[in-house]
């Protein structure tokens, strides 16, 4: 059992990507990672705040490292890229005083540092290890062709992320190779989705989000594994509108990839939350997964 | 084109207040292009982000605080990453756009509207609350077709929840914000 | 003693912030100074001829002049004081430029320190004593190290000139990079055409000993006299019964090894000829793939070799060589394209570096000079060149111009459309770096006889779709993205110190920069010269360098030697450390500490004592303030000398 570590699911994780909070739960509960809610955390203040004011992004950020740093804990991890992103920056920020001073200023009670903020998907490799989750599957994804894509953030700039290959990074591509899945090189893993530029401009989400389909496609993915709740809704809520922008017919399911790790390692299915997608897995992995298993038996 | 009279029209304080914002040297760019190279927003900019940074350079202020680019930026770091100076490009257009809030300026102005109803409903809730942010967005800007179609999609998965999560803590998100805008105000 | 001071005004250089006249006044209240003035020039013709007739008429017995570094003119003024009668060591300096006046603005402060700075050599002077060089005898061979083409030109050049030439080379023959090349810029003469003479030459040329396949493993002894270790690396062949027939390549069965000399596009044998024009043309087993290592049974080469010249239990070999002068000749290798993950080099098969190109050019390469790209063997059409990569980069720690890469990137531009008509050859670049004779109409050339679309701009990624390769980049002068669909990816990798340099660096006791490239003596006016006396440079392990420039440095470096030999005795610095018999205890101490092992122990009347080789002893002083007992002192610096410095300093 693994040390216990803060969770800060996100304003999305109650709302638009409440699969991949419950699947993220599930998960890490199958595989012991204690994750301690953090009791009444409150928005990072996301994109819209840093493009305000460093000082008002880092206030929304750091009340919520300071409330970790009250439970006693030296890590919190968050599902979000956006969330991780902005926890990371405040903290890097205030390490000069100058900052940390203007910071303190704007909040109740002072952040004096010392919580480290880490993505759900570093915490599974780096505190459970890829053995411990190879160990745990059960329904090995045998036969499913997933491409995985990090979303822009996740790992950039490196110098702030501090994990993973920032190109070409692999760490879900290691875990969902380990679920057993087949993992197709896709080369557009950073790509910028178009962000939250859904509402204000959706021409453009259309046009980045498509040609990153296009290639997930090209490259022979059945589906799409993501880690971002943007890049989530971007690429599957809003796959019909890049079809009727682009007048293409995509089809290509995009689930999170702890849903898939959850199939692996036999999490009930009403935990996995896969009904909440727009467009339903279940059909192509099932009969990707019996199409393996009929090959095995014919074997 | 207009001739810009680099003797008359370089606005030092501007260059100056960008580099001490944003904590980078302006001068260590050397035009070779690879932020626009990876800038998935170039389609959509009027002014391509390595000609931002060469009219950063230049003193010319106006130009860049009107453009449209600067509120394009999505943020997604992926000329940070690969800039050969390692100038922290992103962070230079977030201080842009610092700056034009405070000309008042936003020659995109949807997108500084959704981002103003964003911060709002933090500022009301201590979370962000999803659909009402979309209605104060569509409320301001009067754009009521803007994702109507998504509605039946979405709806019917029980994700958006028609009441805000307001949190105990919601007074001190907002005195977060109250204490922001006296200090920039004062 | 009677002392004159001189103080410099440099031009302006000093004179700009320091009162010179009134520093040559102070200077007349210092003990013993007979004479002070200050002086336009100290270094012209004028200058020197002031300071000699103030020698003769103030009868001078001991000189300071205050200027600039003593590594710019110390030996010019040591000789004036000689040529006025005074023993060259009865001189002083002090550096009231770089230490003064280029660092200081304030006029007062730098002239006061000026001031200090004089006391201070004045009362060094007054402990000076005259000193005499000692001759010793040179060996007149040399060894050059590095079998690229600097390293062929300055081997030649000191054959031809009657030196006795050992010559080291690490691959199994020598070439180096230009043997890899296809063709040349900026005239497209073939490459092997025009270094292939040169390698047989250097193989039948009487005078030269080459030791291929072999590096250097220590070094010792100093100017005229060094001892050098090679190490003879096992080849498991005798090449003196080896024809290189090349039978053994035939039949090996183990064929598909990355092949080093051809970029590892193409495979070899285990056992193996690099090229068909190789010097020495004898055959390497790499025991990393050979079956009768990796398995322990096979002997295929060993059945067919019909000198019988296979010999599996070879070992290594140390040879010593003893020679007067050392040229390195290294020369550089590649940046690790890999690195630059956005490109994915060595990801995706059709993303390839310039020197890969040129193996694919070659009509000796795997392909045999067609252009066929590794992932499908299809011949490409579309062509992309990406320049600067690892090159001008300061987020990869490159930020120097490899100086080359532009060039050739316009020949393989050339040379694509030479060997596929219908092809379009892309080049994304910075800044074309073409300043050489003929140079910048030959990347005109490529743009408007040849048809090469040049992009000033960057590339930010590359991947693959459809079976091409999207390159993604800036236009920076339309402002714009540009993407193109290209078949092949030509990188143009920056070039890095060789491997192992700094290595090879600290065994011949010269400087390298923080790249790993060796350091000049001058950067411009001893460009193959080194610190450590009898040690030269050529071509690109000093930085990178095209081949006109490195045959160029090739014969410069040999032209320094052949000067060096062209006496026979040379005189040792006696500025060295001596012992003093009475008070060494034999502790031993100085024999570890001395990093040039310039001191042995000796045995005087039953006890043990130190003894100096004075040819060896660098004056370095580590020995001096390792020495319990004081016993050891360093002519020109003694313990006295500097106390009396800080004396000066403290008093004043």
């Amino acid at each position: 059992m693994s040390e216990a570590i803060a969770y800060y699911p996100g304003c999305s994780g109650l709302g638009t990507s409440k699969e991949y909070d419950a699947s993220t739960r599930a998960v890490c509960r199958t595989l012991g990672l204690d994750l301690v809610d953090i009791p009444d955390w409150s928005c990072c203040g996301s994109t819209p705040a840093h493009t305000k004011d460093h000082v008002l992004s880092a206030a929304l950020s750091a009340r919520n490292l300071q409330l970790v740093s009250g439970m006693g804990i030296a890590s919190a991890a968050t599902p979000c890229p956006s969330c991780l992103t902005n926890l990371r920056t405040a903290n890097h920020r205030m390490e000069a005083p100058a900052m940390a001073e203007k910071v303190n200023k704007l909040l109740d009670a002072p952040y004096a540092g010392g919580v480290e903020a880490i993505s759900v998907l570093q915490a599974l490799v780096e505190k459970v290890g890829l053995d411990e989750i190879k160990a745990a599957v059960r329904t090995p994804l045998t036969g499913l062709k997933v491409a995985c894509y990090y979303g822009c953030i996740m790992n950039r700039p490196p110098e702030l992320m501090a994990f993973d290959d920032c190109e070409n990074p692999m760490a879900m591509d290691n875990v969902l190779s380990a679920m057993g899945a087949t993992v197709v090189p896709f080369p557009l893993k950073v790509e910028c989705c178009g962000a939250s530029y859904g509402i204000p401009r959706q021409d453009i989400v259309a046009r980045l989000t498509g040609k990153l389909l296009d290639v997930a496609k090209s490259v022979g993915a059945d589906m799409v594994a993501v880690a971002c709740p943007l890049c989530q809704m971007n690429l599957d809520l809003r796959q019909g509108q890049v079809n009727r922008a682009l007048g293409t017919n995509f089809r290509i399911p995009v689930p999170y990839f702890t849903q898939l790790m959850g199939v692996a390692l036999n999490v009930a299915d009403e935990e996995l939350g896969f009904g909440q997608l727009c467009i339903d897995p279940r059909p192509v992995l099932n009969k990707a997964l019996s199409g393996a298993d009929a090959q095995a038996k014919g074997a | 084109m207009q001739t810009i009279n680099l003797t008359r029209d370089y606005d030092g304080d501007f260059v100056h207040r960008v580099e001490e914002e944003s904590g980078q040297n302006v001068s260590l760019c050397y035009q070779c292009g690879n932020c626009t190279a990876g800038c998935p927003y170039t389609f959509a900019y009027d002014i391509p982000v390595s000609q931002i940074m060469r009219l950063v350079q230049a003193g010319q202020k106006k130009t860049v605080l009107s453009s449209k680019s600067i509120w394009l930026c999505a943020t997604c770091e992926s000329c940070t990453t690969r800039c050969p100076n390692q100038i922290d490009v992103a962070c230079v257009m977030d201080v842009l756009r610092h700056m034009a809030r405070r000309e008042g300026l936003a020659a995109v102005p949807q997108v500084k509207t959704f981002w103003d109803s964003f911060l709002d409903s933090v500022k009301a809730h201590g979370r962000v609350f999803e659909l009402g942010l979309t209605v104060n967005y569509v409320m301001r800007t009067g754009r009521f077709w803007t994702d109507l179609d998504l509605g039946p999609k979405i709806f019917p998965k029980g994700k958006l929840s028609l009441k805000p999560h307001e949190i105990a803590g919601k007074e001190h998100v907002a005195r977060i914000f109250e204490r922001f805008e006296r200090e920039s105000n004062s | 003693m009677r002392i004159g001071v001189f103080i410099c005004h440099c031009g302006s250089n000093i004179e700009g912030t320091v009162d010179t006249a009134t520093v040559a006044k102070a200077s007349l209240d210092f003990p013993e100074v007979v004479y002070a003035t200050d002086t336009m020039y100290a270094c012209s013709e004028p200058g020197q001829d002031g300071i000699i007739q103030a020698i003769k008429d103030k009868n001078l017995t001991g000189v300071v002049v205050a200027s600039c570094t003593p590594r710019m003119h110390e030996p010019t003024f040591r000789r004036a004081v000689e040529r006025a009668g005074l023993n060259r060591y009865m001189f002083e300096m002090a550096n009231i430029r770089e230490h003064v006046s280029w660092i200081g603005k304030d006029r007062e402060a730098n002239t006061n320190k000026s001031v200090d700075l004089v006391r201070i050599a004045i009362e060094k002077l007054r402990r000076d004593a005259p000193l005499s060089p000692s001759k010793f005898s040179i060996n007149k061979r040399v060894m050059v190290i590095g079998g690229g083409v600097a390293g062929i030109q300055a081997a030649l050049d000191c054959a031809d000139g009657g030196l006795q030439v050992v010559l080291v080379e690490r691959e199994s023959s020598i070439g180096g990079k230009m043997a890899k090349l296809d063709k040349t810029f900026p005239t497209v003469d073939c490459s092997s055409c025009i270094l292939g003479p040169k390698m047989v030459d250097v193989a039948q040329h009487e005078n030269i000993t080459l030791h291929a396949y072999s590096e250097v493993d220590a070094i010792g002894g100093y100017v005229g006299n060094f001892q050098v270790q090679v190490k003879k690396k096992a080849t498991y062949v005798d090449w003196t019964l080896c024809t290189g027939c090349g039978a053994c390549m035939e039949k090996c069965p183990s064929k598909k090894n990355p092949d080093r000399f051809n970029e590892k596009i193409g495979p070899c044998t285990s056992i193996n000829i690099p090229f068909p024009q190789a010097i020495p043309k004898k055959a390497v087993i790499d025991p990393t793939t050979c079956r009768q290592f990796v398995k322990g049974k096979c002997g295929v080469c060993a059945k067919v070799c019909p000198t019988g010249a296979i010999k599996y239990d070879m070992a290594d070999e140390i040879v010593t060589e003893d020679v007067g002068a050392i040229v390195a000749a290294t020369g550089y290798d590649l940046f690790d394209i890999s690195k630059v993950t956005e490109y994915g080099g060595g990801r995706y098969p059709d993303v390839i570096t310039g020197l890969q190109y040129e193996r694919l050019l070659s009509a000796s390469g795997p392909t045999g000079g067609h252009i066929k790209r590794p992932s499908d063997g299809k011949e490409p059409k579309n062509v992309v060149f990406i320049q600067c990569v690892g090159s001008r980069d300061k987020s990869l720690d490159r930020p120097y111009c490899s100086g080359f890469c532009c060039m050739y990137t316009a020949k393989q531009a050339i040379l694509t459309k030479d060997h596929i008509p219908d092809s379009q050859s892309y080049v994304f670049y910075m800044d074309i770096r073409s300043p050489g004779k003929m140079y910048d109409e030959f990347t005109r050339r490529a743009m408007e006889e040849y048809g090469a679309r040049y992009i000033r701009g960057r590339v930010a990624m590359v991947y693959p779709k459809d079976g091409k390769m999207i390159v993604r980049g800036a236009d920076t002068l339309a402002g714009t993205q540009v993407e193109v669909e290209a078949d092949l990816v030509v990188l143009a990798a920056g070039a890095e110190a060789a491997v192992g340099a700094p290595k090879l660096a600290e065994k011949l006791r010269i400087s390298y920069d923080k790249y790993g490239f060796f350091m000049e003596s001058h950067p411009k006016l001893k460009p193959v010269e080194t610190n450590t006396a009898g040690v030269y440079l050529a071509g690109s392990c000093q930085g990178p360098k095209d081949i006109p420039q490195s045959v160029g440095q090739g014969s410069a470096a040999a032209a320094k030697v052949l000067a060096l030999f062209s006496k026979d005795m040379l005189e040792s610095d006696p500025q060295i450390s001596r012992v003093d018999i009475k008070r060494c205890v034999g502790c031993g101490k100085c024999i570890i500490t001395c990093p040039f092992k310039a001191i042995k122990e000796v045995e005087f009347r039953g006890q043990k004592k130190a003894e100096v080789i004075e040819t060896v002893c660098q004056g370095c002083g580590l020995c001096t303030s390792t020495c319990p007992q004081g016993a050891i002192q360093l002519s020109h610096f003694t313990d006295n000398q500097i106390l009396a410095e800080v004396n000066a300093l403290c008093q004043s």
